[in-house]
Order: structure tokens, then C-alpha cells, then sequence
């Protein structure tokens, strides 16, 4: 796998021998990489392979232990962020460089260099956002905003700096297959002007869509840089996991059994100032299929979960049953009575304790079961409890017994979802399953919610990963501010209608799924 | 003078320094930065200042030595919190107890002394305004400057952009740090700002509100302005209004507890602690939405280098 070089004058920025230790960790290993002037470059690996390191290298956000950097053919040193940019390096972040408190002007003003007022930033955004399409209203507070406008800040963050290269760190696992769309469009619009872009993702289709050449990190090491369009999308996945991934298994067909969970007109206000309210939500899940919720960051998932599980009461009983009970306005623990289980979005914090050890984090959910009786914890159940959950969803932990938060995200989530599959409960509601998992955790947690479904439990999966739910799912709905579209099998689906259903369209042209 | 013109002065000789100190604070904690030791810094500023004060008998040498030896002792929590990442709890403590001890050593050869009251300023045409005219322009110009200092931090924070970067730091620190903002330069003059600050508070209990110098003068009064900068949500215009409710209820209660209402005084006593809490929480919840303090304040930050 060779990779076409066509270029006359020396690359815009070359990596050489990047290596960063931490401790007895190599996280990037003599890594070499170099991109050429308006290349869109593509840095490929699993979560872990030490991508973001590498990126904080060049981006001066971290030092490295060895290795230089050229930039056109210059050694340079980047100390901090601000001689990256002084450079003419831009940076979209994944996550974690934007200020929830502040407006969108004043994100934007902090991280320009020289003397930008906030009227000259608000000028100059709405410029950007008619030139390149990204609409953003520059008064919002973020925190009121969705994931896709925060990127949008990020990315109109990095352009009024008239980059020379701009680094997208998985831009699109907030977006619809349209925003997403609407984003290449744009920087392939940018790399056309000449400016270069290091792409980072573990979507294999959009690399194909976007880059000539990618560089696949495993283990911190350069495994190959290979042009992505003339590999399968197979062949890349077995690079970046250094074996060949399984697919789904799913021998038993699908045998729609009773009714497991019925929700019937439900309406709930929105919790906060700027949360979604849910409208006249209905939804039918049977023993024996994995139903799935599709739809974008921040259209009601979040409060239809809480709906689901009961940590929002409904105002009617019957708005919600489980097994034939009506259990709209009864609280999560009297649904875990029903036999139903939940796994919400956020690990850390939510579906398990931080500092608490993996035993004790067994009673967030088992409390009302085997853990613990008359008030008194069971300590040696638990323990017995969190090994065999540890054993049965290969958890690889530090020690015997860790706290939650020294798990890596993928192992804490084999363990959190392990924890409610084990009790082999008859509903299993889960929120973004794989959400910032490595592919192997992915795998596994995949397999075993369809091996729960088959196994005669029904399995609703709320996700924004398209792939995950044309992978998982036997029923699929997508939920659009607060609006659930009807279920339908998951082969009448295409990616297309899915995209319209997010975005609204086939809702407002008004019964166009009514088939 | 009539009698209500009196108290009303005391009110605001007794509110300054709870607002200077708190203003200190408030830039510190807006930084990211949780300094519990505006006590000790407090008393380090009344000692320091009396000693220059009298030993070359100027005010302002006095002033500026108050304002110093805050800092100094901000200097010391810096080292600490920032340098070596420290608790910031636990450092804040440590200051205050240090800096009162270390106070009562330095006030010690100076107990017994006494300073003259320091000349007030008028500002002719405004002071003649019947009832409000001498008790707010007929004042020391520490009053003035606590005003200014009001009125400064509040445009420094919202318009500029050295405020802009100050709020970011103090929002989320990890991603100022990504960004490439200066998060420890910032948080080390952040902190020295607030050890001033509290300096010029005590310079302000020893030369002006008592005269003298004793140990353990401040009598408690950092941890008030501790409080009032959590009850007034990071706000410098509530911050002013909460500084003088809690010292107007001060002066109030001292002169009911004089007419003996027949109400134990230490009933009285807790009143101006209930008026504040009470008078803020309206402010907030009238305000709709409730107030958090700065992201990051209270976590150490350590740069992932």
C-alpha cells in the first residue's frame, strides 16, 4: 500500500519521529506523518491508537519526548497554542474547548490573537457564516446551544484566523448525514483555497469521501498510509484493529413476542429553561427485538430516556407500561421491579459513581435486588456480584476491584451495560451505548444487546450512530424535537429518509411516512 | 450632625472594608481561584499599615505598606496553589492562621498607639445634597476608591479583554489551556490583585475605622466578605449592595442592642448574617435563574505537558 506524493515544493508540515511517554505508556511512538499544501489528510485509529496526542503535539497543547516537527521545511518548535496559531494552525476540538457560561461572540473573541472587539468579531461572524453557510447567532449563551452550533463555533473559531492548516478532531459524531455533508462541502471549499486539513476520525466512509491519503495509527505506532479510496472499507478496519473485526451475529431470526413495552400518547414539559419537551411520544417494544431511537444530539433523547426509565414521572399512569403495568407516574425502582433495566448516556456520574469501587457501584442499580438487605449493603454479594460481571463482558481493569473512574470509557461501559444484563431483565432501555467506546468494547456490547433481545427481552437503543442502528436494530423510529416518527422495520429504511426524519423535512411535508 | 446622619456614616465606615476585601476576592474566584485566607491577609494589612503609618507617620506610606503586605501573603498561597498545585482549601486556611499570628508579632511593639482620623474629603456642590450629600461626598478617599474599585472591576470583567480571558480561565481552565491562554500568569496577578485588596481592607480598620491596632482586629470580617462574595453570585453591583446591607444591619443591631428592645442580643447579633442571606437570595431568585459559581473555582490546575 503505497501513497501517491504528488508535490513539488516541500510538504506544509512533516512530523518526524514524534514519540510522547507517559510513565511506562508510549503514547505515540515514532510516528511520521506529512501533509502536503491544501491536502486533506486522513489520521485514522481506534480510541486509544494515540491520535489526540499526537494532535496535542502539534497543536503546542503538549511537549514532545523526542521527534521534531517541520514546518515547509523549517524545524520548528511549538511551545503553546498560540504559536500554533501564530503559525497558521487551526484547531476544531471533539470536545472540551468551549465555555458554557460565555456568548458565542465572547468564545470566539477569547481565542483570537490581537485586538478583536466583540463588535469586529460579530461583524466578521456573520461574514463567515454567509461564505461558508454556518449559521450562528453570536448573542447565545453555549450551554443553550446543540452540539452541532457548539462545532460550528469551533470551526468559524479557526477561520477568522485564516488558517494554513486546520485540524478536525471527529467532527462528525455530533452531525446528521446532512450537516455532515454540509461540512465536507465546506472544507472541501477550503481545501480548494489552498488550506490543508488533518481529518480525524474512525468513520471509514466519510475518509473515503474526503481524503486521497490517510495515515492509520495503532498502539501509537504508523501502521500504513495508504489512499483510502483504493482499499476496502474492510481492509482499513483490520489495520486500524490490527485484526479482522466480526460482524454482528444474529442467528436467531427476529420473532416479535409480546408486548414488553407500550408508551402511549406521552407529553412531558421540558426540565430546564432550554431542554426539549417530549409531544405525544408512542412507541411499541415486544420480547425479542432491539428497538432503535435515532435522530441528533439534543431532540429529546436525553428526556425521553428520563421518561423511559422514571427518573421524569409522566402525568398519566398509562402513558407508560411495562409488561402490562401501567407504570407512568411510578419511579425507576418500581420499574426495575417490572423486570425493565436502563443504562443512561453519561458513564461517569450517572450510571456509575466515579470514586466508588466497581462492587459498590453494583447497588446504583441492583439496590432494590441481591445487594443488600434491610438497608445493610451485602459486601461480599457485591463483590461476588461485580466479578462475575467483570468475567462474563471481558472488563479488563486495573485491579481486582477498581474505582469507576480508573476504567478506560470502553471498559466502564461493557461494565455498566454488563451490570443490567446480567439480571437478564425483560426491558433493557439503553442511551448511546457506544458512544466514545473503542471498536472491540463496541463490538462486544453490540453483540450482547441483540443476543439479549433474541434471548426474549425487548431492547430499546437510543443512539445517534446510524451504523450502530442499522447494525443492532430489527425496528427503527427517529425522534425530532421531541417528535417520534412511527416504527418501522429496519429494512425500510434507507440513510436518506433517516436524514430527512432529523432534520424534520418528511415531518413537515406532512405524512410522507404515513405508508 | 444629627444623630441619624452619625449612624449612617458609621454604616458606611463599617461596609468598606467588607467590600474591598470581597472585591479582591470576587477578581480571584472569577479567576478559578478559591482563597479562604482573606482573614489573615486582612490582618497582615492592618498590622503592616499601622506599623509604617506610625513609624513614618503617613498614611499613605501606611497604605501602600497594608497593600503589600497582602500581597506578599497572596504571593506565598500562589506558591502554593499554583506551583505546586496544592489544595486550595486547605492552603487558604493555613494563610489565614499564619497571617494572624504573624500579625499579632508585628502589631506587638505598636498596641497602645494611635493614629489621627484621617482627613475627609468634600466634593463641593455634591456633599450639600440634604441627607445623602455628606454621608456619600464628604468621605475618606478610601470610600471613593471602593466605589471606583466597584464600578472598575465590573467593566474590567464584562468589556474588556483582559476580563474576557480572566472569566474564561476561571469558566473551564482545561480549555483556556487549550486555547493557549495564560492560565497560571493570569491566576498569579489574580491573586496578588485579591491579597492587595485585602491588605488595603486592613489598612483601611487600622487607620481609619479604629485608629489602633490590636490582635485579631479584624474580628472575622474576611470570612464575611468570603460570604458575601457567594451570596452576591461573582456579581460586583451585588456584591455593593450586599456589602452595605451587611453593614448597615451591623451598626442597626449594635444601637438596638443599646436600646434593649428586650430581645437577647445575640439575637440581634446573628441579624445582619440573616438580612444578607435573606437580601441576596432575593436578588438571585428575582434574577430567574440560578447563579453558579466559576467552573473551574476551587480545582487545582495542573498543565498536561
Amino acid at each position: 500500500m503505497k501513497a501517491d506524493v504528488s508535490s513539488s515544493g516541500p510538504p506544509l508540515v512533516e512530523l518526524k519521529g514524534i514519540s510522547k511517554r507517559y510513565g511506562d505508556l508510549l503514547a505515540n511512538d515514532g510516528i511520521d506523518l506529512s501533509i502536503e499544501p491544501g491536502e486533506i489528510h486522513a489520521l485514522l485509529g481506534e480510541n486509544g491508537a494515540g491520535k489526540s496526542t499526537l494532535v496535542k503535539i502539534l497543536y503546542g497543547v503538549i511537549e514532545p519526548s523526542a521527534g521534531e516537527i517541520l514546518w515547509e521545511g523549517r524545524p520548528v518548535a511549538i511551545g503553546s497554542p498560540v504559536e500554533a496559531r501564530a503559525l497558521g494552525l487551526g484547531m476544531v476540538f471533539q470536545h472540551f474547548s468551549l465555555f458554557d457560561e460565555m456568548t458565542v461572540a465572547e468564545n470566539i473573541a477569547v481565542a483570537l490573537s490581537g485586538e478583536w472587539s466583540l463588535a469586529t468579531v460579530r461583524g466578521r461572524l456573520s461574514e463567515i457564516s454567509r461564505t461558508y453557510g454556518l449559521v450562528l447567532d453570536a448573542d447565545r449563551a453555549v450551554w443553550t446551544l446543540s452540539a452541532g452550533e457548539r462545532q460550528r463555533i469551533e470551526i468559524v473559531r479557526c477561520l477568522l484566523q485564516n488558517p494554513r492548516l486546520l485540524i478536525l478532531d471527529e467532527p462528525t459524531s455530533v452531525l446528521t448525514p446532512q450537516e455532515s455533508e454540509h461540512l465536507f462541502v465546506t472544507l472541501d471549499k477550503l481545501s480548494a483555497e489552498g488550506c490543508s486539513i488533518l481529518y480525524i476520525s474512525h468513520k471509514l466512509e466519510e475518509v473515503r469521501r474526503l481524503c486521497r491519503r490517510a495515515t492509520i495509527l495503532r498502539a501509537g505506532r504508523v501502521v500504513a498510509t495508504i489512499d483510502p479510496r483504493a482499499s476496502t472499507a474492510r481492509e482499513i478496519a483490520a489495520l486500524m484493529v490490527g485484526s479482522e473485526v466480526g460482524e454482528i451475529r444474529t442467528d436467531a431470526p427476529h420473532v416479535p413476542q409480546e408486548e414488553v413495552l407500550r408508551v402511549d400518547h406521552l407529553g412531558m414539559p421540558p426540565a430546564g429553561l432550554h431542554g426539549q419537551a417530549l409531544k405525544d411520544i408512542n412507541l411499541v417494544a415486544r420480547a425479542g427485538e432491539v428497538v432503535g431511537i435515532a435522530g441528533v444530539a439534543g431532540n429529546g433523547q436525553s428526556e425521553l430516556f428520563a421518561a423511559l426509565s422514571g427518573e421524569r414521572l409522566a402525568e398519566r399512569a398509562d402513558a407508560i407500561a411495562i409488561a402490562g403495568r401501567a407504570c407512568g407516574t411510578a419511579g425507576i425502582d418500581a420499574r426495575r421491579r417490572l423486570a425493565a433495566a436502563f443504562v443512561p448516556e453519561e458513564r461517569l456520574g450517572h450510571a456509575a459513581a466515579p470514586t466508588h469501587r466497581l462492587s459498590e457501584n453494583t447497588l446504583i442499580s441492583h439496590a432494590a435486588t441481591e445487594v443488600s438487605r434491610s438497608g445493610f449493603i451485602l459486601v461480599s454479594a457485591a463483590k461476588r456480584l461485580a466479578r462475575s460481571i467483570i468475567k462474563s463482558f471481558d472488563v479488563r481493569t486495573p485491579e481486582g476491584d477498581p474505582q469507576a473512574r480508573k476504567l478506560s470509557g470502553g471498559n466502564l461501559q461493557k461494565f455498566v451495560i454488563g451490570r443490567e444484563i446480567i439480571r437478564k431483565p425483560k426491558l433493557l432501555v439503553v442511551d448511546q451505548p457506544t458512544w466514545g467506546v473503542d471498536a472491540g468494547a463496541a463490538r462486544l456490547i453490540r453483540q450482547a444487546l441483540v443476543d439479549l433481545a433474541r434471548e426474549g427481552s425487548a431492547v430499546v437503543v437510543v443512539s445517534q450512530d446510524l451504523d450502530e442502528l442499522f447494525e443492532v436494530a430489527d425496528q427503527m423510529a427517529v425522534i425530532h424535537q421531541g417528535r417520534l416518527s412511527p416504527l418501522k422495520p429496519i429494512g425500510e429504511w434507507t440513510r436518506e429518509a433517516v436524514g430527512l426524519e432529523m432534520l424534520g423535512v418528511a415531518q413537515a411535508q406532512g405524512g410522507a411516512h404515513a405508508v | 450632625m444629627t444623630t441619624f446622619e452619625a449612624i449612617l456614616l458609621t454604616i458606611v465606615t463599617a461596609s468598606t472594608p467588607l467590600l474591598i476585601a470581597a472585591l479582591g476576592e470576587l477578581v480571584t474566584e472569577r479567576s478559578g481561584v478559591l482563597n479562604l485566607g482573606v482573614e489573615g491577609m486582612m490582618a497582615m494589612g492592618a498590622a503592616c499599615s499601622f506599623a509604617a503609618a506610625v513609624s513614618f507617620d503617613s498614611t499613605l506610606v501606611g497604605v501602600l505598606a497594608g497593600m503589600t503586605a497582602g500581597a506578599l501573603m497572596a504571593a506565598l498561597f500562589a506558591l502554593a496553589v499554583l506551583g505546586f498545585a496544592a489544595n486550595q482549601v486547605g492552603s487558604g486556611l493555613a494563610l489565614t492562621i499564619f497571617g494572624l499570628g504573624l500579625s499579632g508579632l508585628i502589631g506587638a511593639p505598636f498596641v497602645g498607639a494611635r493614629r489621627d482620623p484621617v482627613a475627609p474629603v468634600d466634593i463641593p456642590g455634591l456633599s450639600d445634597i440634604p441627607y445623602i450629600g455628606r454621608l456619600f461626598f464628604e468621605q475618606d478617599l478610601f470610600v471613593y476608591a471602593s466605589f471606583a474599585l466597584t464600578i472598575l472591576i465590573a467593566l474590567y470583567l464584562t468589556r474588556t479583554r483582559s476580563g474576557l480571558t480572566l472569566r474564561s480561565i476561571g469558566e473551564n481552565h482545561t480549555s483556556a489551556n487549550a486555547l493557549g491562554l495564560p492560565v497560571l500568569r493570569v491566576r498569579f496577578l489574580a491573586i496578588l490583585f485579591g491579597g492587595a485588596c485585602a491588605g488595603l481592607a486592613g489598612a483601611y480598620l487600622a487607620l481609619v475605622y479604629t485608629r489602633f491596632w490590636s490582635p485579631g482586629m479584624t474580628a472575622g470580617r474576611g470570612w464575611i466578605a468570603l460570604a458575601l462574595v457567594v451570596f452576591a453570585a461573582w456579581r460586583p453591583g451585588w456584591l455593593l449592595i450586599g456589602a452595605y446591607i451587611f453593614g448597615a444591619a451591623t451598626v442597626l443591631q449594635l444601637h438596638a442592642q443599646a436600646a434593649q428592645f428586650g430581645v437577647p442580643s445575640q439575637v440581634l447579633s446573628a441579624v445582619p448574617y440573616l438580612a444578607t442571606i435573606l437580601a441576596l437570595l432575593l436578588l438571585s431568585l428575582r434574577h430567574g435563574r440560578a447563579v453558579g459559581a466559576p467552573g473551574s473555582l476551587g480545582t487545582p490546575f495542573v498543565p498536561d505537558r
